[in-house]
């Protein structure tokens, strides 16, 4: 009987637990237009930073373009996660360029 | 002893060598010899190819193919650049409205002078390659300068390439060491990885000529200018050097620079100063 009612127990914390996660997702998820101009303006700045390292990558200016018409269709969860993924791919690029500046002296030919 | 004038001179000397130390890439500048550079350039291909001559590397992928070559030698017979080679020696001969032409604009009357292209303007302290020279020829006569990656541009500078067949690339550096930076920073955007997927111009055009990327055998390094402008089958029409440095950009996934951006021009001299003896056999035709 004790088992049953601590298994029972453990249960009913793991239902909580995946409720409380459901819910806090569901109110990740509800992003709003000011989240996306704040997520949207980090990816533009990290862009504009690959762009003095003249290095940007295509992938980078579709994910802005997805941002925003996502955003123009009144979709701010698609817009806010296209941002941060331009964001990410921004990022990725100065750190490629930034990378660059040494490494390319490896593969020169002697 | 006024030793004003002495010390001002000094001053900007060591300024200006303080310039232009700074301008060159982190730890160049003891190191930049472009005739060491294009020996050991030349030198590689050469072993990794041993059954070419150097002349055959103009000619990219067909010499590295026996069956893409033969292909090749019957393409010549009727090559797909014919057209644009046309319309270039037609524009180059028209008159501007001016009354005055091309060939007023370069030595020789632009005939036989692609193999001096680019160079380094010391007075500019810029490296001209063709494609800007023809522009500029035509702002000052007062014409609208022409797109770097259309036909037009390909057409005229096939006629001056053909024009120039079988002489060897004589690219000068001047002794300016303003030169040796556009040579140097023409060096560092070869070997620079960049673009989504990682790529230099020298992954594939140095690490990897004649092996095949999807469809394609990779031309190698060595001459690859030397067979610009060239009509490409999967264009389906001609292009300009401007247009062969975009468009690898775009298929590595990085946003192109403008056309003849300082970047690409420094690009150009480098990449045209170590195929320095090798016979200019543009206009070509790739797959």
């Amino acid at each position: 009987m004790k088992m049953i009612s601590g298994k029972m127990a453990l249960f009913a914390l793991a239902a909580v637990v995946m409720l409380l996660a459901a819910t806090s997702t569901s109110l990740l998820a509800a992003a709003s237009e000011a989240d996306f101009n704040a997520a949207y303006a980090e990816a533009e700045a990290a862009n504009k930073q690959a762009g003095a390292l003249r290095d940007q990558w295509t992938t980078t200016a579709a994910a802005l373009a997805s941002a925003k018409k996502a955003a123009e269709a009144g979709n701010f969860d698609a817009a806010v996660a296209e941002a941060k993924e331009a964001e990410a791919l921004a990022k990725a690029s100065v750190f490629q360029a930034t990378h660059e500046k040494e490494a390319w002296k490896a593969e020169v030919i002697r | 002893m006024n030793l004003r004038p002495a010390i001002r001179l000094a001053s900007a000397a060591f300024g200006l060598a303080t310039l232009l130390w700074a301008a060159l890439p982190a730890g160049a500048a003891d190191s930049v010899d472009p005739a060491a550079d294009a020996k050991a350039f030349q030198n590689y291909f050469t072993t990794k190819f041993p059954k070419l001559k150097p002349a055959d590397f103009v000619n990219g992928p067909y010499s590295l193919n026996e069956d893409m070559h033969r292909q090749w030698v019957e393409k010549e017979e009727f090559p797909p650049y014919e057209f644009s080679l046309d319309m270039g020696k037609e524009m180059f001969a028209k008159p501007f409205k001016n009354g005055k032409s091309y060939a007023d604009c370069f030595d020789n009357g632009g005939i036989g002078v692609r193999q001096n292209y680019p160079y380094f303007d010391e007075k500019e302290g810029k490296v001209i390659t063709l494609e800007l020279a023809l522009n500029r020829c035509r702002e000052a006569n007062g014409e609208a300068p022409l797109s770097y990656v259309k036909d037009e541009m390909a057409a005229l500078t096939a006629y001056m390439a053909f024009t120039s067949r079988g002489k060897p690339f004589d690219i000068k550096i001047p002794n300016d060491p303003r030169a040796l930076v556009a040579f140097e920073n023409g060096k560092e955007y070869f070997y620079t990885r960049r673009g989504q997927l990682n790529f230099s111009c020298a992954s594939c055009h140095v690490q990897n000529p004649g092996e095949r990327i999807r469809a394609e055998i990779l031309a190698p390094a060595l001459g690859i200018l030397n067979a610009m402008p060239i009509y490409r089958s999967e264009w389906g029409g001609m292009g300009t050097t401007s247009r062969r440095f975009t468009s690898c950009n775009s298929q590595t996934r990085g946003v192109p620079l403008e056309p003849q951006s300082d970047e690409y021009r420094d690009l150009e001299y480098y990449l045209s100063y170590v195929s320095n003896g090798l016979p200019i056999s543009g206009p070509g035709a790739r797959p």
